[in-house]
């Protein structure tokens, strides 16, 4: 994995392992609960900024810095990525190979739940 | 004329020979499934075919008065039309006798049938491919986010959920995926085998192979034989995976994992009746465990018709 990729990661997990009830972050809360990476203040905020960019953190303007917080749960993305997997996402194209499909008529409502849920708690911040 | 009625033979040929393919009913029972890979290539040469003639009747019968092949007659016809809109740009209007006499309306709009067969296909493929790729990019930002290695699984990245999934993310750098599902669903003999199951998938690009299939499938959602021939050659490209794994590994694991997977608690399906998936699923687990030898002469004579159903079409447009 490339530096950058791994940077992302390193700060959406900060994202995610806070309080989802707690206030968005600025640059310089993530920098600090990285603090052990010795980052420099420019590179938290260029690495917030691409994930802005891909839609992975939706930010908001809070005085003079922007704060940040994910866009979606750790749990959504997986289940978006299964439901991708499972073929149930509805897009017909050849985007994956898949080994065989199995999915249980239980499971994949449990699925399509957990991004529902998700896009509910988005509309409701926003 | 001559030349449509070749390009409609050509139809009419390729159509049988799916056909043959389908039901292995002139070729005999099963050889497309003993030999994947042939039987691949056999139905790619066939919807290129498909593809170069369904353009070549209109167009053949619409230039027919050039009293040429086809692509010659093409170049002409562009090269006529383009002095007609040069003269028309000048401000000289149409001029008379430009195009050949016999090239009326009915003419006319068959060649733009061609050509908008030609944007159709050609457009539906392009379009399929972004699509492909964008999904594919989107999927695998995710996959850096959220994915881990796991020693459990080697050369591949775990996704935690309980489903059932192993996947290959296609690119020009493959990611293999399972889920923390089918880690607990398999044990390492047979994770090992659908490893090299996804891995064969990845290096021999079959998302690429099935690509064009699915992009006629979008363009043409009501046609009911191009929506087969894609799921046959979905099917095979499958067999073919499951082929390379078991070269690396016995027979039994593959198996084993594939009825793991059908098994995994109940279908989506209704009880009682079969989805197509099971039907593959079980065809794929009799394959491996019949291990019968790959017949070859079945499969050289059906690569011999679909090479020669690809080069007729093609030989006509060349043709002067």
């Amino acid at each position: 994995m490339t530096r950058l990729g791994d940077l992302e990661r390193a700060v959406m997990d900060v994202l995610w392992d806070r309080d989802p009830a707690a206030d968005p972050v600025t640059v310089r809360d993530v920098a600090e609960a990285l603090q052990n990476r010795d980052l420099a203040y420019t590179t938290v905020m260029t690495v917030l900024d691409r994930l802005a960019g891909k839609g992975m953190v939706s930010r908001e303007r809070a005085g003079r810095a922007w704060r940040y917080q994910p866009a979606a749960s750790r749990e959504a993305y997986i289940a978006q990525l299964m439901l991708d997997a499972l073929d149930l996402a509805g897009s017909r194209d050849a985007a994956l190979v898949r080994f065989a499909r199995s999915v249980t008529g239980t499971e994949a409502e449990v699925l399509r739940a957990a991004l529902t849920d998700q896009a509910q708690v988005a509309e409701r911040r926003g | 004329m001559a030349y449509g009625a070749h390009f409609a033979a050509v139809i009419l040929a390729c159509y049988l020979t799916a056909q043959a393919l389908t039901r292995s009913v002139w070729f005999g029972p099963g050889w497309t499934w003993r030999s994947p890979r042939v039987a691949i290539l056999c139905w790619q040469a066939l919807g290129l075919a498909v593809g170069l003639a369904a353009i070549g009747v209109p167009l053949a019968v619409g230039l027919a008065p050039y009293g040429t092949g086809p692509g010659r007659a093409t170049g002409l016809f562009v090269g006529d039309l383009a002095a007609g809109v040069t003269s028309l740009a000048a401000g000289h209007g149409w001029p008379t006798g430009v195009l050949p006499a016999g090239l009326g309306p009915v003419r006319l709009t068959l060649v733009g049938l061609a050509a908008a067969i030609a944007a159709v296909l050609l457009g539906s493929t392009v379009r399929s491919l972004l699509a492909a790729v964008r999904a594919q990019r989107r999927h695998r930002d995710l996959l850096a986010l959220v994915g881990r290695a796991d020693p459990a699984a080697p050369g591949a990245l775990v996704l935690d959920h309980p489903g059932a999934a192993a996947y290959c993310l296609p690119g020009v750098r493959p990611t293999v995926v399972v889920s923390a599902g089918t880690l607990d669903l398999l044990n390492p003999g047979e994770l090992a085998a659908v490893l090299s199951h996804e891995r064969a998938h990845a290096d021999e690009r079959h998302d690429l192979v099935l690509l064009p299939f699915t992009a006629l499938c979008r363009a043409l959602p009501r046609v009911r034989w191009l929506r087969a021939a894609h799921d046959a050659v979905a099917l095979l490209v499958e067999m073919r995976a499951d082929d390379k794994a078991r070269r690396q590994h016995a027979d039994e694991p593959l198996a084993a994992a594939l009825r793991r997977f059908a098994s995994a608690g109940s279908r989506i399906t209704p009880a009682g009746a079969l989805g197509a998936a099971d039907l593959e699923l079980d065809a794929r687990v009799q394959r491996l465990l019949l291990d019968r030898p790959a017949p070859r002469l079945r499969p050289a004579a059906a690569s011999v018709v679909a090479a020669a159903l690809l080069l007729l079409p093609a030989s006509l447009y060349l043709s002067w």
